[in-house]
């Protein structure tokens, strides 16, 4: 049981640091960059992420292991898998609403973009093609949020300041926030070899 | 009136490689405009993916485009999307399987890209096959364009080769310098310190030649 649940401490680990989607294989870029600019936006986003990757890791696992494989389908998984993510986002779209219309006030603006968002899409190939267990997918799922979280929060915070620094006028706004992520990715480099999986 | 349609049909062409450049314009569909552009070939196979996936896209929503019921367009038009993206992602795998290995995840992902959503939505679903064609393609060159020049800057510097494919299976590699003058461009990190290079030179460029004025965002 110990080692059971290093394991999937591990998997966190190297999901959210070492193996970050946004610094190193650079998912999600385009949902990094447009929700940055402010603290509170990037907070908000990062909660509802996490909860629908999660859930999307659990899901897309079900029908990948109990339906596809059995049913000898696999190569349809890009097909099957933006379908559930579609669906979840509407789904829990509409039970937000009804169910607790102050969260839906806060963070609904957030699901919709979601279904765009690549990294939502690319945990469940992960799973897929790694094999992961049930457990395994979702404390990747897990993971990745995190890390994805923490990519926002680090960057919303720098950006804040960023409003104002004297920036050369053709660097200003995308450009210097490219510039800054690769800082910031360098720096993620430093956490490479942490565990080894 | 051949000549005027054939006029817009070049500015509709021309429109998405300069003026809506998805990656330095638009900042759209960034993903694997860092994750495969350390090496010149891995770009300009991606490039040719996406090429192929946003024309094809635009020329069956275009004919599809009057019997899509307004209501469900979007869930039509993520499926054609993801059809003609496993489409491609297969043809990858059996003809090129070594470029596939590596870029063969941003393949898959091709479905998320905002920009062939919104193509598909804002042009090809309101307009007619041809003047469709004419905007996938652009954007579609545009998009490979961009690639290009990111992979090419982002070897030279960082490796000093130059890796040129010369047909599906073979590759010319060209060596400029042996020592590896800037390590850093072919890491991860320098993937987005590339790319915002780039599009500050873009940028220097339309403030410097164009006289628009207008640095974006």
């Amino acid at each position: 049981m110990g080692s059971e649940f290093t394991k999937y401490f591990e998997l966190i680990i190297s999901a959210s640091l070492i193996n970050n989607f946004v610094f190193t294989r650079f998912l999600g870029l385009c949902i990094f960059f447009g929700v940055s600019k402010k603290m509170e936006t990037a907070v908000g986003m990062s909660i509802t992420f996490t909860a629908v990757m999660m859930i999307s890791a659990a899901l897309s696992w079900v029908v990948f292991t109990k339906l596809m494989i059995p049913l000898e389908i696999t190569f349809l998984e890009i097909i099957v898998f933006i379908g559930i993510i579609a669906g979840l986002v509407q789904a829990s779209d509409t039970i937000m609403r009804k169910v607790s219309p102050g969260l839906y006030y806060k963070l609904g603006i957030y699901l919709a973009l979601i279904s765009t968002n690549c990294i939502i899409l690319a945990v469940p190939l992960v799973n897929a093609g790694e094999k992961y267990s049930f457990l395994q997918s979702i404390s990747f799922g897990f993971g990745s949020g995190l890390g994805f979280a923490l990519a926002l929060i680090i960057m919303a915070s720098i950006r804040e300041k960023l409003e104002l620094a004297d920036v050369p006028a053709v660097f200003k706004g995308l450009p210097m926030a490219f510039v800054i992520t690769g800082l910031i990715a360098l720096a993620f480099t430093g956490f490479s070899g942490l565990i080894t999986l | 009136m051949s000549s005027t349609s054939t006029t817009s049909l070049k500015d509709l062409f021309l429109n998405g490689i300069i003026k809506e450049n998805t990656i330095f314009k638009l900042a759209l569909s960034l993903c694997p405009s860092i994750a495969v552009t350390n090496n010149l070939k891995n770009g300009i196979f991606m490039g040719a993916a996406v090429l192929f996936v946003q024309t094809m896209v635009n020329i069956t929503i275009s004919l599809m485009r009057k019997v899509i019921h307004p209501k469900v367009r979007l869930p039509i038009f993520m499926l054609v999307i993801s059809g003609w993206v496993t489409v491609t992602s297969m043809l990858m795998a059996a003809f090129v399987p070594d470029v596939y290995a590596k870029v063969g995840l941003y393949i898959q992902l091709i479905v998320a890209f905002a920009s062939i959503l919104a193509r598909a939505e804002m042009f090809a679903s309101k307009n007619s096959f041809m003047p469709s064609m004419a905007d996938g393609l652009g954007m579609g060159v545009g998009f490979l364009f961009a690639l290009t020049v990111i992979s090419f800057f982002r070897e030279l510097v960082g490796k000093g080769t130059l890796t040129i494919p010369t047909s599906l299976s073979s590759a010319h590699v060209i060596t400029f310098m042996h020592t590896k003058p800037l390590l850093i461009m072919v890491l991860p990190a320098g993937g987005f310190l590339a790319v915002g290079i780039l599009m500050a030179f873009f940028n220097w460029i339309d403030v410097r030649y164009m006289k628009k004025g207008a640095v974006s965002h």
